[in-house]
């Protein structure tokens, strides 16, 4: 999903009226949010992070100290690593490490939906949809949240919803 | 909390600072880790530094821990900051992960280090200027600091790699090295050993491989806004409102163009090609197209500009080139000149004179300075061993001679350099040489010739470079050239040589002799001014009121920053020298270099052909310049700056400006009502336009040629948000913004149609016909942005400005011209493998598979160590794909390799 497409996927999600103008920049199509005034903002999570100020909901971004910085480090975490050019064993690598992660968890910083949530659940839209029932089984929690995610109200949107099964076929498959 | 450590993990550097200046350090507890050690339950592989909170929770992002920190001392989150941590996390890290590994564990130097980084210094160094702040989120120091600080650190505590022109980096690079946190943190984690400190970590890590095929990019900078104060917006508006009527009168023109006192005098040079050769875009682009956009700009700032080239002719390599085409050398330098000429021509380059240096004046010039050299000592005599050839009664040039490679053995070695080896030879070593053109057997003879003491003019040159160079804008590379020559000491050089093709020696004895390129060719320039006008000493012998600046490739520095000059100096006759000494580094050809004799890369009378128009060459050879560092022609790349900048950005901006007058208003300039928006429109384009001059006062071509390219996305930008073909039906009010839109975008058009000028110069002309711009206002460019267009103005007839160029219409050049296809794909290993493997050998390599394949269940089922498990695996894997392709089954290529 190109990165604008996304922010205005985020935009709805929060309630925002349009209006907000982007480009792309570079090789990777970094998106840039074109204000009239003041300086124009470049990057995916900074974009992502101001228009859910813009939105007043500011929650979204984490209340305590510990809150923002985990939320940040999962942003970060997108970026980089999720968007990086991902072989077949990084987004294995990466999804086994969400599992654990996610093991004790209900969202990414424990109890609270916040951004980071929302543009994980975007990034990995297009890795989750192509697992096999097999796949989907074997990172538990990772399916566990994804699904959570996509049926918290407004996210989804056009995304297509990815389907898991609820009872278990693989029992002897760790 | 616990914060983990590692010996020599950079990432400890910005974390330890921030703790350190958020106060946080009475309940940190510190822990240090093995560099594998995976604290971190959840992460896969290693990461350090991490910081485990009290809640039990990690921290294993450097930035997020630094970002911690500073929230819990009251740091309130902001855009800029957030911006900032996350370029750093997209786009320094990798290329810093790969410059310190260069650096650290393979122990690269120089270029190969500070290439895969230098864009992204140049971005910061360009936002702390740009911004005129001494942070990079304002005016205190932040969140963003440390983090870019602690990043940077241990490759910028090294001088090298802390890049002498990036002014803005170097000094908030040192105002928050002193500081204290830092330094601390400096010291605990380099222990004064410097960058090697961070060895033990990084040997341990895997090649950045992310980071490949990222070095030489041709990429644009991005742009950011800058912040405008309320004066200079109300500066902008006032300049505007004057319009035309500011502009200054035509200055005529002259013939010949000669110094005036009190004005501005530029004289420019461009390397003199050798004529034997056809230039390819290399040559193109570091000297002669390079010059011109400078005197185009030069004459656009009405400064009275005479702009010089011309084919240097005398010498060995037109002696050969004659031979081997069977002409004299006389009739070759014809031939080439008028090569040459065709080829600048087309390339639009705007010579005020271009000559040549095979004529009376040069002997004259040359012969005058020589004997001014002579008379005062600074020329002496001296024998040299050389190789004669007694059939053709004539001493060898280098290249006249072959024979076996004293070295290797190589039997056709040349008489300067063995292909093979790569050594330089002294001709006289060669073992049986022979003569190039009677392939007789030359003997070793003494030859008397005339060395230039540059040693005894040394000090001189010292002198000169010490009031010159000061706030010059002597290329940083030629700087460092002359520099490292000096430093060595200067030598004496021979100037003369055994040929005929040359200017004379006018001294007994030497009658047989020419003068050595080295000392005449520099002073082509002189005598082609001397053949342009009789009063040419009013250019070179006037150092008080004309400005030199000379063009070239770098590799042309020793000769105009040393050789030259010792010259002039030595024969004290108050010639003109070189002020701005503008070298480039090199353009390479795809991804390799540009050869003549294989036959690769676009040479300058090719691209006639190729139904590209000039200006689209022009621009992006401009686009690509080799400025500070190598750059690469790539056919992909031109189509896609053609396509993305020229056509949907630049023509698109300026089309649309036009077609907008002609559709909605009938060609003619719509009045004009300006709102704060308007008015901080004008003030950011004014501020663009400015950056442009700045940038090209200092001649930095490719840099200035981002500005126009960003007026013109501010342009589209203004355009898009505004919507005037909505607004133009709507109500009178939304009729009235639509006509000030429309208005403003054309004046900007107009105004980029000047700015264009110096580098797509057909292309600006043609926008200014469209536009029926008033001739004061194509030729010269002010400072200010100045409403040239004004309200009731009629334009002609708009039309597109660029073509796209097409994928297929590339790809058949790149075949035509070499270099860089993709390669065939390699053919299917399984052909190979079936003519050999038999129904015997398959049921081998089936056996072995099975067994492998039991040893692997056992180890699993007996939980055995992780690594020995992979390792047959891998053998297991390895065996099937054997197997496999004994049997001719397609092998199963992994996915998800996708190529970017």
């Amino acid at each position: 999903m190109a990165a604008a497409a996304e922010l205005k996927l985020l935009e709805k999600s929060l309630g925002l009226s349009k209006g907000n103008k982007y480009s792309a920049q570079g090789e990777r199509q970094i998106p840039v949010l074109q204000t009239n005034n003041g300086p124009s903002l470049t990057g995916l999570t900074t974009i992502a992070a101001h228009l859910v100020k813009q939105a007043n909901k500011e929650y979204l971004l984490g209340s305590t100290a510990e809150e923002k910085a985990v939320v940040q480090q999962w942003l970060e975490y997108r970026v980089t690593r999720v968007d990086g050019h991902c072989s077949k064993d990084d987004v294995r690598t990466l999804l086994k490490d969400l599992n654990s992660y996610l093991e004790d968890k209900v969202y990414l910083t424990g109890y609270n939906f916040t951004l980071a949530d929302i543009l994980l659940y975007y990034g990995l839209h297009r890795f989750i949809v192509d697992l096999t029932v097999q796949e989907k089984e074997k990172y538990l929690n990772v399916s566990r949240w994804f699904c959570h995610i996509q049926h918290y109200p407004g996210i989804r949107q056009h995304l297509s919803t990815v389907v898991f099964i609820k009872n278990r076929l693989y029992t002897n498959s760790h | 909390m616990r914060l983990f450590v590692s010996e020599g993990a950079p990432g400890s550097l910005p974390v330890l600072a921030a703790a350190g200046r958020a106060q946080g350090r009475e309940e940190l507890l510190i822990s240090t880790v093995g560099p594998e050690e995976c604290v971190v339950p959840f992460l896969t592989r290693p990461k350090v530094p991490v910081l485990q909170l009290d809640s039990g929770n990690y921290l294993f992002s450097t930035s997020a821990i630094c970002r911690y920190f500073f929230l819990l001392s009251g740091w309130e989150q902001d855009d800029l900051t957030n911006q900032w941590l996350e370029w750093e996390a997209t786009e320094l890290q990798p290329a810093l992960s790969a410059a310190l590994y260069y650096l650290v564990v393979q122990g690269k130097k120089g270029e190969d280090v500070l290439g895969p980084v230098r864009r992204a210094l140049t971005h910061i160094d360009h936002s702390l200027s740009r911004r005129s702040c001494p942070f990079l989120a304002g005016e205190t120091e932040s969140l963003a600091d440390i983090v870019l600080w602690g990043a940077l650190y241990p490759l910028l505590q090294d001088p090298a790699y802390l890049p002498e022109e990036l002014g803005a980096l170097h000094s908030w690079f040192q105002t928050l090295s002193s500081q204290e946190p830092c330094q601390r943190a400096a010291e605990t984690v380099l222990k004064q050993q410097g960058v090697l400190a961070l060895r033990p970590y990084l040997q341990k890590q895997p090649l950045p491989s992310s980071f490949e095929g990222r070095a030489v990019s041709n990429e644009p900078e991005e742009e950011e806004l800058a912040t405008l104060s309320e004066e200079e917006i109300a500066m902008a508006v006032t300049a505007w409102e004057k319009g035309l009527g500011s502009l200054p009168p035509l200055r005529p023109q002259q013939n010949p163009v000669l110094p005036v006192a009190g004005e501005r005098n530029v004289l420019i040079t461009s390397a003199l090609p050798y004529v034997n050769n056809v230039p390819h875009l290399g040559n193109i682009i570091g000297c002669v197209l390079s010059a011109d956009v400078f005197a185009r700009y030069s004459r656009l700032r009405q400064w009275n500009t005479l702009y010089l080239c011309g084919t240097d002719e005398y010498g060995t390599a037109t002696e050969t080139k004659a031979m081997e085409e069977g002409l004299t050398p006389q009739e070759i330098c014809d031939k080439y000149h008028a090569i040459h000429a065709n080829i600048y021509r087309w390339f639009n380059i705007s010579f005020d004179i271009f000559g040549r240096t095979t004529t009376p004046q040069q002997t004259k010039i040359t012969q005058d300075i020589f004997q001014r050299l002579l008379t005062r000592g600074f020329v002496f005599q001296d024998t040299v061993e050389q190789l004669r050839c007694e059939h053709c009664a004539r001493f060898l040039a280098d290249r006249f001679v072959e024979g076996v490679c004293p070295f290797c053995g190589y039997e056709e070695a040349r008489g300067d350099q063995c292909d093979k080896c790569g050594k330089l030879i002294n001709a006289i070593e060669l073992k049986k040489p022979q003569c190039k053109v009677c392939r007789s057997c030359p003997v070793v003879k003494s030859s008397q010739h005339l060395f230039l003491d540059l040693p005894k003019l040394e000090k001189r040159l010292e002198e000169w470079l010490g009031k010159t160079l000061p706030g010059s804008d002597w290329t940083p590379n030629a700087r460092f050239i002359i520099r490292s020559w000096l430093r060595d000491g200067l030598k004496p050089r021979c100037i003369t040589r055994d040929l005929k093709w040359g200017t004379p020696v006018p001294l007994e004895g030497f009658e047989d002799k020419v003068f050595y390129v080295w000392f005449d060719a520099t002073i082509g320039y002189v005598s082609i001014t001397a053949n342009y006008t009789d009063q040419w000493e009013r250019w070179w012998k006037n150092p008080e009121q004309v400005n030199l600046y000379q063009f070239m490739a770098k590799d042309n520095v020793p000769f105009h920053g040393l050789v030259f000059p010792c010259s002039a100096l030595g024969a004290e006759d108050n010639y003109t020298l070189v002020n701005h000494l503008i070298a480039t580094e090199y353009l390479n050809y795809e991804d390799g270099k540009f050869s003549k004799s294989r036959g690769v890369g676009v040479f300058g009378d090719m691209a006639q052909d190729t139904g590209i128009p000039a200006d689209i060459w022009r621009f992006y050879l401009l686009y690509i310049r080799p400025e500070g560092q190598d750059s690469a022609f790539s056919w992909t790349d031109m189509l896609l700056k053609n396509n993305s900048e020229l056509l949907n950005n630049l023509g698109n901006f300026i089309n649309r400006a036009g077609m907008f007058v002609s559709k909605f208003f009938g060609g003619c300039v719509p009045e004009m009502v300006l709102t704060p928006d308007d008015r901080r429109l004008l003030a950011h384009v004014t501020l663009e336009l400015q950056h442009y001059h700045q940038l090209l006062e200092k001649v930095r071509i490719r840099e200035a040629l981002r500005s126009i390219l960003t007026i013109s996305r501010h342009g589209n930008q203004y355009i898009q948000v505004n919507e005037p073909w909505k607004r133009i039906k709507g109500s009178e009010a939304d009729r009235q913004r639509a006509g000030t839109v429309t208005g403003l975008a054309v004046n900007i058009a107009a105004l980029l149609s000047v700015m264009l000028q110096p580098y797509m110069p057909t292309v600006s002309a043609t926008i200014q016909a469209q536009l029926q711009l008033p001739a004061p206002a194509c030729s010269i460019l002010l400072t200010n942005f100045l409403c040239t267009l004004p309200a009731g103005h009629q334009i002609g007839t708009v039309s597109p400005l660029f073509q796209k160029l097409e994928n297929d219409q590339i790809e058949s050049l790149r075949q035509r011209f070499g270099g860089g296809q993709a390669k065939a794909p390699p053919k299917p290993a399984v052909v190979e493998a079936m003519a050999t493997a038999g129904p015997q050998q398959i049921q081998v390599l089936t056996d072995e598979v099975t067994k492998q394949g039991n040893i692997v269940r056992e180890l699993k089922a007996q939980k055995a160590d992780k690594n020995q498990v992979a390792a047959e695996v891998a053998k297991l894997l390895d065996l099937k794909k054997q197997l496999a392709l004994a049997e001719g089954k397609p092998l199963e290529t992994p996915k998800g390799k996708k190529k970017k």
